[in-house]
């Protein structure tokens, strides 16, 4: 079988199949629908010094996102899920930005520091306070993290005494709003916090007993893993990264608002871990595919305003291509719509299987009277 | 001989996954009020060949024939519609729903929409009772041990078309029973022989050979995927019947009924000192010496896998001590035990030991890197080393460490497990029921490989529901009965599973 055709289709099949496949086109897919309607969408200009253009942009809004996201994934590869990432970034802008705000030099290098470190800190209060309930207590982890998610606005709102503080100072500024070789700075950030992460997971064992955890916690515990551990490490993880996203929300705005910085992050990033293809039953994750779920929410979100639909009906032209995105990691709606070319190759399930869950049921049970009889 | 029309014809079935070709066009039928076994190795393609039946796999050739009409089924419910039952091997109902809703899920009585709770809890009283079982059907299954939810999903395929629609035309057993003790076996059989005589077609799989020969009138055997023969039960003798499922001589099995045990075993390794667990077990003495094999025999439900689960931390003790080299341990988790050398496979390999996600490689290394921590990975070379080393002393089919563990066919996934200890050298093995549910020629494998593991120098506590398997591998024996362990018996010429069964029935020290 070495004839052309046959390799290529071969080919084909392989990179159908790869679980990065169809995040990837339609993050592709998104950005080419904004052509039509900005035609310099893909170029990029350079600025004083700065590179600026759409795909940029895109990226640095989307930082905060990303990094929450990146958080996620390991909390529901351990088939968790934290519910709090947008209360910890209020809470580590509201903390950061009011040690700023008291300072008499708020361009001080060492106090921007140490502002920074109190939220930090906080946010590894919030995450072992959630690894503590889910892990120790034995709380579900949606139960578990609602608290923080509830409570937590109210703890950055008593910390900005109910008022949105600004803050004037030009080295905290460089986080989420300044520029180093040309780029954001976010990006580097963000760049550093994907491969600390791709490190800590792939290079240690980490990943791997996150993947056990997930996909077999009683076996894990009788194999001698101390998952109570691991849970606790992957909250921590996941909160530190939402306080980072909380500085670099905080730093670009200059300010810090208890009640609507990272409001709803929490649900963008679940999604972003769903379009990344890691299994909200937990097991296998890909830190890869949710960056690429994170920048296709993204997208969306740009492409929303660069298409003009009107801003009432944005959430609802959102909420239809999120369902697009997981239908079309749904092997089972694949090999229906187009035939076996996509279809699943038995087991090749594992990717888009969470998101597909409730619509296999209901294919099921719909498919069932008609049996076919010739 | 005029034969009467088969309810069933299977004719060139062919089913592939990547990579592998797990049925070529097998052939198959099955006759009204007839018990058929079907045959095989694990890996034969048996448990292939139910799933393509029931509709758990679309069929990717032949043809599949019910009373004369062809039909393919795109899911078990339509197969179930059209009068196929099946009862598979593990267990496939809820844990946390009450007997009687597992027994009428997806098929609650209803009326204008809502469920009869009431009509449900009798009909389902009804139908337990009328099988001679004493199930409260208002507890949640999982007060029951796994022996009893096997009933339970038996009394559930059995029961469907009770109601509407066709009865059952077909009822597929695959190997129901691996966790009954004996009493429960005939309660089933006499439950089999009642449907036969009703003229509902059995498909039987099991690994028990004197099962197949008491039970069944005819048998298709299945070797690779292909068919081998079908033969009237009375045709075949077991011999000739083991020949052709595993394609060649007898000697290994032989080789094991001739070996002998090494007579001396070292000093004493570890030692239980009244340990014990209120409803799990009674306070128990029990010294394992290195390179002993202890056997535990007992009934199904007397506490032989809760000495078990004591013993490796997994559940916490209330009482005694274990001291194991001379040291006294806490045995507050299986951290504890895994800290001095204490290795578990349990018997429920799908809910306590396989990540089935996860790769064979990364199912093997499991043990060894939580030993070390997340922070020392094992280097990949000697990783790969290991695995390696393990799937081809194994014999672990297929030999892909990439391969999805789920995928694999139970002996396979049993040996996975038993990889994923040895690997850790650890110096007590305990094995809950290795040899359950997989095909003879891994049961001897594994038999072997226990008895060389012991001349090695390790200790092993064997569990087994078959008294020979435990007779023929252990120093010692350890006789249990209603969560107490009873009797220790050395193992000599004397001792017999007569002898063994007496200890059980009196419950006293010989």
């Amino acid at each position: 079988m070495s004839t052309p055709s046959a390799a290529t289709t071969s080919r084909w099949r392989a990179l159908t199949h790869h679980h990065l496949f169809w995040p990837v086109a339609v993050l592709v897919a998104l950005l080419l629908v904004n052509v039509p309607f900005t035609p310099d969408f893909f170029s990029i200009k350079m600025t004083d010094g700065h590179l600026y253009g759409s795909l940029v942009s895109i990226v640095l809004f989307g930082s905060p996102l990303i990094l929450v996201a990146v958080g996620m994934t390991l909390v529901i590869a351990t088939g968790g899920i934290d519910l709090s990432v947008g209360a910890v970034v209020a809470i580590t802008g509201a903390l950061t930005c009011s040690y700023i705000s008291d300072q008499a030099d708020q361009n001080a290098l060492s106090a921007v520091f140490l502002a920074m470190g109190v939220g930090l800190v906080a946010a590894v209060v919030c995450g072992l306070w959630n690894g503590f309930l889910v892990a120790r207590m034995g709380i579900q982890p949606i139960i578990a993290t609602l608290i923080i998610m509830v409570a937590g606005r109210g703890v950055a709102q008593l910390i900005t005494d109910g008022q949105i503080i600004t803050i004037n100072s030009e080295p905290y500024k460089l986080i989420g709003g300044g520029y180093w070789l040309t780029l954001p700075f976010s990006i580097f950030v963000v760049a550093v916090v994907v491969a600390v992460t791709v490190a800590l997971t792939r290079r240690t064992a980490l990943g791997l007993l996150v993947e056990s955890v997930g996909g077999n916690a009683e076996a894990s515990r009788l194999v001698g893993i101390r998952s109570r551990r691991i849970m606790i490490m992957v909250y921590v993880f996941c909160a530190v990264c939402a306080g980072i996203a909380g500085l670099m929300i905080s730093s670009n705005t200059s300010a810090a608002d208890g009640n609507n910085a990272g409001l709803w992050i929490e649900l963008d990033a679940i999604l972003a871990v769903v379009i990344g293809g890691t299994s909200l039953l937990g097991g296998r994750f890909s830190i890869g595919g949710t960056v690429i779920g994170a920048l296709v929410i993204q997208t969306l979100t740009t492409t929303i305003y660069t298409i003009g639909v009107p801003t009432q009906t944005n959430l609802v032209f959102k909420a239809v291509v999120v369902i697009v995105v997981c239908l079309l990691q749904s092997p089972k709606f694949r090999a229906k719509v187009f035939g076996a070319k996509f279809g699943p190759k038995s087991g090749a399930a594992s990717g888009g299987s969470a998101a597909a869950e409730p619509a296999k049921t209901v294919t099921t049970a719909e498919a069932a009277p008609k049996m076919e009889v010739s | 001989m005029a034969e009467p029309r088969p309810v069933l014809e299977m004719t060139g079935i062919v089913k592939e996954f990547p990579g592998v070709r797990a049925l070529s066009g097998v052939d198959f039928r099955l006759f009204p009020g007839e018990i058929h076994a079907l045959m095989g190795e694990n890996g034969a393609g048996k448990s292939t060949l139910i799933k393509v039946l029931t509709g758990v796999y679309s069929l990717d050739g032949g043809t599949i024939t019910l009373d004369g009409t062809s039909v393919r089924f795109a899911s078990p419910l339509q197969a179930q519609q059209a009068g196929i039952n099946t009862v598979y091997q593990e267990v496939n109902l809820c844990p946390n729903l009450s007997v009687a809703e597992n027994i009428f899920i997806g098929r609650e009585p209803t009326r204008f929409g809502r469920i009869q709770w009431k009509r449900m809890r009798k009909e389902a009283a009804e139908l337990v009772d009328r099988l001679g079982l004493d199930i409260d059907v208002t507890a949640p299954l999982s007060a029951y041990p796994l022996a009893v939810q096997q009933l339970v999903a038996i009394v559930r395929s059995v029961s469907t078309g009770d109601g509407e629609g066709q009865g059952t035309k077909v009822l597929v057993l695959d190997e129901p029973t691996s966790s009954l003790d004996r009493d429960e076996v005939l309660e089933l059989f006499r439950l089999m022989r009642r449907l036969k005589d009703d003229g509902v077609a059995i498909l039987f799989v099991s690994h028990f050979l004197d099962q197949i020969y008491e039970i069944c009138d005819r048998m298709t055997v299945l070797r690779n995927g292909t068919l081998v023969g079908e033969h009237m039960v009375s045709d075949l003798d077991q011999v000739g019947l083991i020949q052709l499922m595993i394609g060649k001589e007898l000697d290994k099995l032989e080789e094991l009924h001739e070996h002998q045990l090494r007579a001396d075993v070292g000093e004493t390794l570890l030692h239980a000192e009244g340990l014990g667990r209120t409803g799990g077990i009674a306070p128990f003495d029990l010294e394992i010496k290195k390179g002993e094999v202890v056997g535990l025999a007992g009934l199904l439900g007397s506490g032989r896998t809760e000495l078990a689960r004591l013993l490796f931390g997994a559940d916490q003790p209330d009482s005694g001590k274990v001291t194991v080299g001379g040291k006294q341990v806490p045995m507050n988790a299986p951290n504890d035990a895994i800290g001095v050398g204490v290795a578990f496979c349990s018997e429920n390999r799908k809910a306590e030991g396989l990540v089935p996600d996860l790769t064979v490689r990364e199912n093997i290394i499991l043990a060894l890197q939580a030993a070390r921590g997340w922070t020392r990975p094992i280097p990949a070379a000697q990783r790969d080393e290991l695995v390696a080393k393990y799937i081809k002393a194994l014999d672990i089919r297929p030999a892909n460490p990439e391969a999805r563990v789920g995928q694999l066919s139970g002996g396979n996934q049993q040996k996975v497990l038993l990889a994923r200890w040895l690997i850790t050298q650890p110096k007590l093995l305990i094995l809950d029921e290795p040899t359950r549910g997989i095909d003879i020629g891994a049961k001897a494998e594994i038999q072997k490989l226990v008895v060389s593991l012991s001349e090695d120098g390790m200790s092993v506590l064997y569990i087994a529901a078959e008294l020979e398997e435990v007779l023929r591998l252990s120093h010692t024996i350890g006789v249990l009965r209603d969560r107490k362990l009873v009797a220790r018996l050395t193992n000599g010429p004397e001792i017999t599973t007569s002898r063994i069964l007496e200890t059980i029935a009196s419950g006293e020290h010989q």
